[in-house]
């Protein structure tokens, strides 16, 4: 592994996450621009079989233990931290997700190197590795060099398509030793909580009315649910309408909420930050609409009108009733 | 239950970003600090479960921005102590891995069973603070909770997935949290009860001393993304939008 571009594999509940697919797509670009390997490093218990799913990288690493069984934070630290000691690896990816960013700093400190977080896109540029790095909600993109001769850096999706990832080739792998402390970790998994039920599911809407944090207050809500009454839509929403409780969670777009793609997204007093539109870029029709013209939204939405939300909507509600 | 919450100023969203011409980095001489919104539900957290456990709870907060309103209005919601780390150059933007190094430091002068602060922050580029503390000390760190529960003298964090999906993860012993929204939405508290707070809460200081930070990440430049595929912007009055979006819906076919 020393020298190799690293990705750690992301699993939840038996199945390999969409992420680890960017991250090898990513890695794949690192590995060929340096002219190095890229090596998957797949954490769990009877996971070797998934190993099959990889196969873009040029060999998997495989370390199981009962303690790896699901995510568990201390446990997965402890092995990847032995996995890597001594080895060097030109960089470690992890995802720029609720496991990876468990990780990527701990892992960095333990093996002392730099780490860089919300990366994007990565690029060779002479003889060095560079990254560009989304930040203060995607209203600006910081780049830098990827330290030597080692470093750890989180990815986030939309930089690279996870098909691109996809391979469909039989790795060679290659069975990692236990390490000594998996059975001392502090952390332990207890139990999964499964999302509420009942609710419709925003991601099989064909129409989305979505609110953020511009329509300022609850009662607004009422607003946007009248608009998408006559447009045949429901209503979802950004994080800060769902943790203000203003909609319910079932309703939230977005990295920690629901993927979803229908053939018209309204985005109504949404800026468009990185882990919202995770959830929604890949819309048929996005509309946006936000009084800050420099909003990042506008970045992605294929129409948009830098207007009062609160205005605009009775008065959009009004002409669609019209039709 | 004695918890300590790590709180940061960020750069306000809602204002302009300007790139400084020389440095080629984020302009903060004009730039507006307001307290992370993670923090706050980190702090949110702290005090339900003060309310169920009993204990305290300890604010620390880096000497940058607003941040004396700020630790006034903590104590003011409940926190029992609050503390800003000061010294020189602290208010010019400091990296994830500098605001750890001295987190760390001033945590260990609190009693602490719990750390709790965001899960991240808007400008983090080279770690999250909350890890990186976790790491410097060398407790166990969950990121992406939502709620906090003591449970036979172990901690239960409820940590989010995506979809909805949430895993409890036990820790026995001290720990560091990365909250990402607390149970509720963080309180609320009137401008009479701060300004009683002024009048009697000590914001005691912690010298930042020249503790230097290591593993730095070398940023050569910021911009301000310029997409290709920018938005076709639809212009005039609320009502001519109005009109205009209405046609476009039609014409696609999305007006049911
Ligand atoms: C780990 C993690 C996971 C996350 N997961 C998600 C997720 O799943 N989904 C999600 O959405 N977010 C998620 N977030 C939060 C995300 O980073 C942003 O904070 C959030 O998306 C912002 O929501 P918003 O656009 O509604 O609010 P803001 O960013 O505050 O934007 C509000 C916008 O409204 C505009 N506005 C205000 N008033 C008006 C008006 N009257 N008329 C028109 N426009 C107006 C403003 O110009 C602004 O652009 C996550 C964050 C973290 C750290």
């Amino acid at each position: 592994m020393c020298g190799d571009i690293c990705v750690v594999v992301e699993t939840l509940r038996g199945q390999v996450a969409e992420i680890t697919y960017v991250m090898l797509a990513a890695g794949r670009q690192l590995a060929q621009g340096l002219k190095t390997k890229l090596t998957a490093v797949l954490l769990g218990q009877g996971v070797q079989k998934l190993a099959d799913t990889l196969g873009a990288a040029d060999r998997v690493a495989v370390l199981e233990h009962p303690a790896l069984a699901e995510f568990n934070p201390d446990a997965y630290l402890t092995a990847l931290a032995a996995v890597f000691a001594g080895r060097t690896p030109r960089v470690i990816l992890c995802g720029h997700t609720a496991m990876g960013t468990d990780l990527a700093c701990g892992l960095a400190r333990r093996l002392k190197l730099p780490v860089a977080t919300s990366c994007r896109t990565f690029a060779i540029e002479g003889p060095d590795a560079t990254f560009a790095a989304l930040t203060c909600g995607g209203k600006l993109i910081a780049a830098g060099r990827l330290p030597d001769p080692s470093c750890v850096a989180t990815v986030m999706a939309g930089g690279y398509k996870a098909d691109a990832g996809k391979v469909a080739k039989t790795p060679p792998i290659e069975t990692l030793p236990v390490p000594a402390g998996l059975d001392a970790v502090r952390t332990r998994f207890k139990q999964y909580i499964e999302p509420p039920a009942g609710d419709v599911d925003i991601a099989k809407q064909p129409i989305l009315v979505s609110v953020g944090r511009g329509v300022q207050n609850k009662d607004n809500i009422a607003l946007a649910e009248e608009l998408a009454k006559a447009l045949g839509g429901v209503v979802s929403g950004s994080r800060p309408v769902i943790d203000q409780v203003w909609l319910p969670s079932t309703r939230l777009v977005g990295k920690s909420g629901k993927q979803v793609k229908p053939k018209l997204y309204l985005a109504l007093g949404i800026s468009g930050a990185p882990e919202h539109a995770e959830g929604m870029r890949d819309a048929e029709l996005i509309v946006a609409i936000n009084r800050d013209e420099k909003a990042p939204i506008f970045g992605f939405a294929h129409f948009g009108a830098a207007v009062d939300v609160l205005e605009l909507i009775p008065a959009l509600t009004a002409r669609v009733k019209q039709a | 239950m004695d918890i300590v919450v790590l709180c940061k100023f960020v750069p306000d969203l809602v204002e302009d970003l300007e790139i400084d011409a020389s440095t080629h980095l984020l302009d903060r001489n004009f730039l507006r600090l307001m307290p992370n919104e993670l923090d706050d539900h980190a702090l949110e957290e702290a005090l339900l479960l003060k309310e169920r456990h009993g204990g305290t709870v300890t604010v620390v907060t880096v000497d940058a921005g607003d941040v004396d309103e700020a630790l006034y209005t903590a104590a003011a919601k409940g926190a029992d102590r609050v503390v800003k780390i000061v010294g020189e150059g602290l208010d010019q933007g400091l990296s994830s891995q500098r605001l750890a190094a001295l987190f760390a430091q001033a945590a260990g002068e609190w009693p602490h069973d719990l750390i709790l602060t965001g899960t991240q922050a808007v400008d983090d580029l080279d770690g999250f603070a909350g890890a990186l503390v976790a790491a410097r000390l060398g407790m166990p760190y969950v990121g992406y909770v939502t709620k906090v529960a003591s449970e036979n003298g172990a901690v239960v964090a409820r940590k989010e997935y995506p979809g909805g999906l949430n895993a409890d993860i036990e820790i026995v012993g001290q720990a560091v949290l990365g909250i990402q929204s607390a149970e509720k939405p963080p309180r609320y508290v009137v401008t009479s009860k701060v300004m009683a707070a002024m009048k009697s809460v000590t914001i005691e200081e912690f010298e930042a001393g020249d503790a230097q930070a290591d593993l730095e990440l070398p940023i050569t430049g910021m911009a301000v993304p310029q997409s290709a595929a920018h938005a076709e912007m639809i212009v005039g009055s609320v009502t001519e939008v109005a009109e205009k979006l209405a046609k476009l819906l039609r014409e696609r076919g999305l007006v049911a």
